[in-house]
């Protein structure tokens, strides 16, 4: 279990003030200028070792990321994007941040803007945290108040903006391009790549987009240096720590800030009291948000909770937002009603994803009722597959997996659920 | 849901004028964005709208809640020098922006797989049973109107609802039914959980940094 004096987050419950004066009791803005001082190719190389990868659901490696964003300006701004779109079913941790650390993810941007050279930086908070969003503002304004934003900002000689913009309920806007389109005043559908952002993004400048948490811990990283943050976890590729969300059916759901390749046993029994009804009662969880694949039980056991591991099971970490079912769980509604959720927040760009996801939803609505045949199942998967890696962002795929990760270890059950249907209709 | 789009509906009306405050609070907003960006304050401005609709709502007999109509989108088109279609076009591609008049109090039930997991057909069976009305629909009396909508990330606190800005969470069959009888009087429920506890914390109390929770007096 990660150790307290590890842990970063710790007000992620809101147990004192989210205000600067009580965020520096905890160690934010702790001589922020000095680590600007390093210059910009130690923070990348220091966020490099540190092994970070993004923790908005792609895990790709944090300083490499950085390092995209052209060394010099042609003339055009840089500008770092924070993307708290949180909207991936299962993930509210985001949420705890701006809430109730937001002056790391202010000291997070200050850092990781000059490390891009960008002046401004634009929040993105999903529309529907009104009250998450005002908390940001509320900082950004005692931020400014007392000159950690703004010219020189906290002293460090780099003037900084931060600016929030609102969305306004689209589950896209969390790709990073469409987030971008939808900071333009457009509607959210994501762009084809490349240009990839670091190139050509927010008004066709440099953009890097990162995810809140992953930019909210970056100071302390960097204070407390690459080598600690790497050592926590379970390998170099696997590190630090990590928040995690578990919902559904345990006994205490929670967030909770935990080392990355925590055993799932571990962390439900630990911090959530465990599955309801007893291990034994587990059927299935979802370990990392909405997209990725279910692992039955037999996979839950002995599982820990990083990208590597997951992806050997053929799921993955994604965000973290870890959905528990126990044995009373219908998991085929539980994934139609996924089928339902990507068919909403598709945006209607690509034919296999606008197209699909309907299609996706209304057979697996007929397999919940059993009312199909056992080759059905096949060609379910098969379409799944033709939506998978056929559309310009990730959302064709986000909507493929979890049917897949269904058909792939409750077959059984939907072949079951077809012959029950077909002897009471006959 | 197909969201209710009708420009030239009769409840369309005539013009739309922000008020002196808000024209104030229109200046702030596009002054966020860079010199000649000004379409990025198209979302902030839709917004802005309907809360500015919900403000005359909430005094109106019978009451309103917060919608944006068409007067409102070609006001805002013309602030920011967008054609109207291009207003429209982010107006109902945003499950938020309300194209039609709602409820005094908009309810929107989270039904999405972690919320579902924890009960919310009860939560939406409570709603419907005590106000009489399906699933997009508006009671008579203006003052509510139900929808299901997609994860709203407080999957930790399921089930929840969003009822106009607030998130109020961890409900039960009864904390729903004192909500809605709450809001039916016009008084101001407490938002977040409903069984008390901090936060996305466990009800049952920390199971981390247990120094700094008897130091704050949490545990």
């Amino acid at each position: 279990m990660l150790h307290d004096d590890d842990r970063i987050f710790t007000n992620i419950y809101g147990w004192e003030g989210a205000d600067l004066k009580s965020a520096q009791k905890r160690g934010d803005w702790d001589n922020t200028k000095a680590i600007i001082k390093k210059g910009r190719e130690w923070i990348i190389e220091e966020m490099k070792a540190s092994g970070l990868r993004g923790r908005g659901g792609a895990g790709f490696p944090t300083g490499m990321k950085w390092s995209f964003m052209p060394k010099e300006s042609d003339g055009r701004p840089h500008y770092l994007v924070v993307n708290a779109d949180e909207s991936e079913p299962g993930t509210c941790k985001d949420r705890d941040i701006l809430r109730h650390e937001p002056h790391k993810l202010l000291e997070g941007c200050l850092i990781a803007g000059f490390a891009m050279g960008a002046h401004t930086a634009y929040i993105y908070v999903r529309g529907e945290y009104y009250n998450e969003n005002s908390s940001m503002w509320k900082a950004i304004e005692e931020a400014y108040d007392k000159g950690m934003l703004g010219k020189n900002a906290a002293g460090s000689g780099w003037d900084f903006d931060v600016v929030m913009h609102r969305g306004a309920g689209a589950y896209i806007c969390g790709e990073e391009t469409a987030l971008i389109e939808s900071i333009e005043g457009k509607k959210g559908q994501p762009r084809n790549k490349p240009p990839f952002p670091a190139m050509a993004g927010l008004y066709s400048c440099p953009t890097t987009v990162n995810n809140v948490e992953t930019i909210a811990v970056a100071p302390t990283i960097l204070r407390r240096g690459g080598s600690w943050f790497s050592k926590i976890g379970l390998n170099e590729k696997n590190a630090g720590t990590k928040l995690f969300c578990i919902s559904g059916h345990v006994n205490q759901p929670c967030n909770v800030e935990e080392a990355m390749g925590i055993p799932l046993r571990e962390l439900i029994e630990k911090h959530c009291g465990g599955v309801r009804g007893g291990w034994d009662n587990l059927k299935a969880v979802i370990p990392g948000g909405s997209s990725t694949p279910m692992m039955p039980k037999s996979v839950c056991d002995t599982i820990n909770m990083d990208f590597d591991s997951l992806r050997e099971v053929g799921t993955g970490l994604g965000t973290a937002g870890v959905i528990v079912m126990d044995q009373s769980t219908d998991v085929i509604y539980a994934i139609a009603r996924l089928s339902a959720f990507y068919m909403h927040e598709s945006c209607g760009q690509c034919t296999p994803c606008r197209e699909g996801t309907g299609w996706l939803w209304r057979v697996m609505m007929r397999m919940v009722q059993g009312n199909a045949t056992i080759e059905e199942i096949d060609q379910l998967y098969e379409v799944t597959k033709e939506i998978e890696g056929h559309t310009i962002c990730a959302l064709g795929d986000a909507a493929a997996w979890p049917v897949q990760g269904l058909i792939k270890h409750f077959r059984d059950e939907m072949e079951e659920r077809i012959l029950e249907y077909r002897k009471r209709v006959a | 849901m197909k969201k209710v789009f009708e420009l030239d509906a009769d409840y369309q009306p005539e013009s739309f004028e922000f008020t002196k405050a808000n024209q104030k609070v229109v200046k702030e907003l596009i002054a966020r964005y860079p010199g000649g960006k000004q379409q990025s304050a198209v979302m902030p401005l839709l917004d802005l709208a309907q809360h500015q609709v919900a403000a005359d709502g909430a005094k109106a007999n019978p009451p309103y809640g917060g919608w944006i109509p068409r007067a409102a989108m070609d006001h805002i088109a013309e602030l920011l020098g967008m054609h109207p279609i291009k207003v429209y076009e982010v107006a109902s591609f945003y499950s938020m922006y309300n194209t039609a008049p709602v409820g005094k109090y908009l309810i929107q039930v989270c039904g999405t797989t972690p919320c579902w997991l924890c009960g919310s057909d009860d939560v939406t069976k409570t709603c419907k049973d005590k106000l009489g009305i399906g699933m997009n629909e508006t009671t008579e009396d203006g003052k509510f109107t139900l929808m299901e909508v997609e994860c709203l990330g407080a999957c930790v606190n399921a089930p929840m609802v969003q009822i106009n800005d607030d998130y109020f969470e961890d409900l039960t069959h009864e904390t729903m039914s004192e909500l809605l009888e709450c809001l039916s009087e016009d008084m101001k429920p407490k938002i977040g959980s409903q069984k008390g506890r901090k936060a996305s914390m466990a009800l049952s109390g920390p199971t981390t940094l247990e120094e700094l929770a008897k130091k704050t007096g949490v545990a």
